[in-house]
């Protein structure tokens, strides 16, 4: 290849190209054709591999921030842990907060809702997944794996349908919890998928309390 | 630069020769604007130009657009409005920008479909049809690019919606979203990416199409019969053709004229008739509107997209050989690739050695029947996903899918073609007889 920028550079205008280039051809085959029959590598054999290694590496190293620089930013970044009081909230009640650009829902349940969802059989579920960033990986999606404390008042999901992504609505839906409008997902009282297309439960993000204020992320 | 022997350009001055020497540009223009063109080319051979005077009316009214438009989340819904009420003649440029996409759309359609029934992507024209696809697949990306600027409801949620296919990739889907989105979720940071690429891409688009371009005139034009022009020589050639100037350019100038009448009467008079309300109201990430739908032009594969869901055969067997790394929903955004890709591979998929479906019986009622496969897609991809949308959505998949990768193989070995005319020459006289006065063979141009 080199070889060809050079003779092209050097053909004296006298000698026609055809032929030129056929002459040029020639002599670059037996100049660096070891490889092909079974030589040792030559030392210009390993000066190309050296010059088209570095070059490999040079361009990946200067394509490297190009492509990284889309990842997200320092800002964005620290924006992935927030706190929320919620002192005023009464049971029976949710609170809707946006967290790492998604809305978050933090519901109060009443005593009513908890038995509601404690009544289900685990058989009876579509996943039987906690889907709970809190505890264990692969624990049962009963609604003590769902729900925060130990009296399982505090229920803080996701609001994002497991389906596409849409924002399901609350106090909705044929199971009295949650019901995606977009494509007709039923949510029971403990955010759990129950009908419709959707896979799997309401997400739980990682979530502490720190006196009246929850922590998420 | 034709196959088709034809004359070219002799620079007549000493200044053309002297410029022609160094650059010969004018010969490139010369050559390009009268290569020798099929005489027998029907009316849809007009969407070519329509196309090129698409994207050259996207990018003017985009790159005016840009001057007023403000690609940050507090303020792209504002500055929009912007437009619309204070930018002298905003208004229309952006209507027009906005229908413009619409126009594309129906061009690239049409024209798509004129290359699947010509067989204009047979040999030895599979390059053209290659970067075809290219582009179609580009203008697919802009478009959606583009509709997440306004900062709607439905640009956000149609964005937050098709990016999170890319989250359905086994293994590596997640950091690719988070990547391509530049956050957990569709925020600043995406619509800020989303501008600067709209703004690129077309210009992209522009490259492969002097590509395209390069590629058909280099084998020539397909015409109606599938028949090629004749080499032997340049009379023979003549024969049958006509120069693209100014025989085609007038033709296709008059086709233009008259779709711009229907557009700019629909830009005039009905410019939000092909658009969604809810994009009127600002994007809200804690509310999703009632029914998310994409623009028309996406809906064929947007229906393919929802047609393949956990309980459907396919997918459990591939959901199952797997292990589980396909699932419906991986398995939903590969089918929608793939009914782009098996449209990329027809020239390898189609086994029938006659070109022009004009002269093939059978294959004529499959292609049409592709036709209206694509009409029933593109409907129920605007029905929300629920029976009996769900089954016919799968049936209209199946068919695609079925046309390309079962029908064209078999229908090479099984049809039998109707005779083709000898030339281009003998199909147009059939036609159009030569007059008593010209029947020396040289077509007469009229007056």
């Amino acid at each position: 290849m080199f070889y060809g920028v050079i003779y092209r550079l050097n053909r004296p205008d006298s000698v026609p190209a055809r032929a030129y280039w056929a002459n040029a051809l020639q002599e670059q085959e037996t100049l660096v054709s070891h490889a092909d029959d079974g030589h040792e590598g030559t030392r210009r054999d390993f000066l190309y591999y050296v010059a088209g290694g570095t070059g490999a590496v040079t361009a990946g190293a200067a394509v490297w921030p190009l492509v990284n620089q889309m990842n997200p930013s320092a800002d964005v970044k620290a924006l992935s842990s927030i706190r929320v009081d919620i002192s005023g909230l009464e049971p029976g009640s949710q609170l809707t907060v946006k967290w790492l650009g998604k809305p978050v829902f933090i519901r109060r349940r009443t005593a009513e809702e908890i038995e509601k969802a404690n009544a289900v059989p685990l058989a009876d579920l579509q996943d039987q997944d906690a889907r709970n960033a809190n505890i264990a990986e692969g624990s049962d999606a009963t609604d003590a794996n769902r729900s925060l404390d130990e009296a399982g008042e505090w229920l803080v999901q996701m609001g994002v349908c497991t389906h596409l992504g849409c924002v399901p609505l609350g106090d909705a839906g044929e199971f009295d919890g949650w019901f995606c409008p977009c494509h007709g997902s039923h949510y029971d009282t403990a955010g759990r998928i129950r009908k419709g297309p959707a896979p799997e439960n309401l997400h739980i993000p990682p979530a502490v309390f720190d006196g009246t204020d929850l922590v998420l992320g | 630069m034709a196959g088709i022997p034809h004359d070219h350009y002799e620079p007549k001055t000493a200044a053309e020769g002297w410029l022609h020497k160094r650059l010969p540009i004018v010969g490139l223009m010369y050559d390009t604007l009268m290569i020798p063109t099929p005489k027998n080319l029907n009316w849809m051979w007009i969407w070519g130009i329509i196309l090129t005077f698409c994207l050259v009316l996207q990018i003017a009214t985009g790159i005016v657009l840009a001057m007023h438009y403000t690609p940050h989340v507090d303020l792209a819904f504002a500055s929009i409005e912007h437009i619309m009420r204070d930018v002298n003649g905003g208004q229309m440029i952006r209507y027009a920008h906005m229908n413009g996409a619409s126009l594309f759309f129906v061009a690239v359609y049409a024209h798509i479909f004129r290359g699947l029934y010509y067989g204009s992507y047979k040999e030895p024209r599979e390059i053209t049809w290659i970067v075809g696809i290219l582009i179609f697949v580009l203008m697919m990306g802009t478009a959606f690019m583009g509709y997440v600027l306004p900062w709607g409801q439905m640009s956000f949620w149609g964005a937050t919606v098709i990016t999170g296919l890319f989250g359905a990739i086994p293994f590596i889907g997640e950091p690719i979203q988070t990547w391509l989105l530049g956050g957990p979720a569709v925020d600043n940071a995406t619509l800020n990416r989303f501008f600067s690429l709209h703004y690129l891409l077309p210009f992209v688009i522009a490259a492969l199409v002097a590509i395209h371009i390069w590629a058909f005139h280099t084998t020539g034009n397909n015409n109606p019969t599938g028949v090629e022009v004749r080499r032997t020589s340049k009379e023979d050639a003549a024969k049958d053709t006509v120069p693209f100037w100014p025989y085609y350019v007038i033709k296709d100038l008059f086709a233009l004229a008259v779709i711009l009448a229907v557009f700019f009467a629909i830009v005039g008079f009905m410019p939000n008739y092909l658009g969604h309300p809810d994009n009127y109201i600002e994007a809200n990430t804690l509310a999703t509107p009632a029914h998310i739908v994409p623009e028309w032009y996406f809906l064929p594969f947007y229906a393919i997209l929802r047609a393949f869901t956990a309980d459907v055969w396919v997918v459990i067997i591939a959901e199952t050989l797997t292990g589980g790394i396909i699932d419906a929903k991986f398995f939903g955004v590969l089918a929608m690739f793939g009914a782009i890709a098996v449209m990329a591979l027809a020239p390898w998929l189609d086994t029938s050695s006659v070109r022009s479906g004009k002269y093939r019986p059978q294959f004529k009622w499959w292609f049409w029947l592709l036709v209206v496969d694509f009409f029933v897609l593109m409907w129920l991809g605007a029905m929300p996903a629920e029976e009996p949308y769900a089954t016919f959505s799968l049936i209209a998949s199946a068919y695609w899918f079925g046309y390309f990768l079962v029908i064209l193989p078999l229908l090479g070995v099984t049809e039998k073609p109707l005779p083709q005319p000898e030339t281009i020459e003998a199909d147009f006289d059939e036609h159009y007889p030569p007059k008593a006065d010209s029947a020396s063979g040289a077509a007469a141009p009229a007056e």
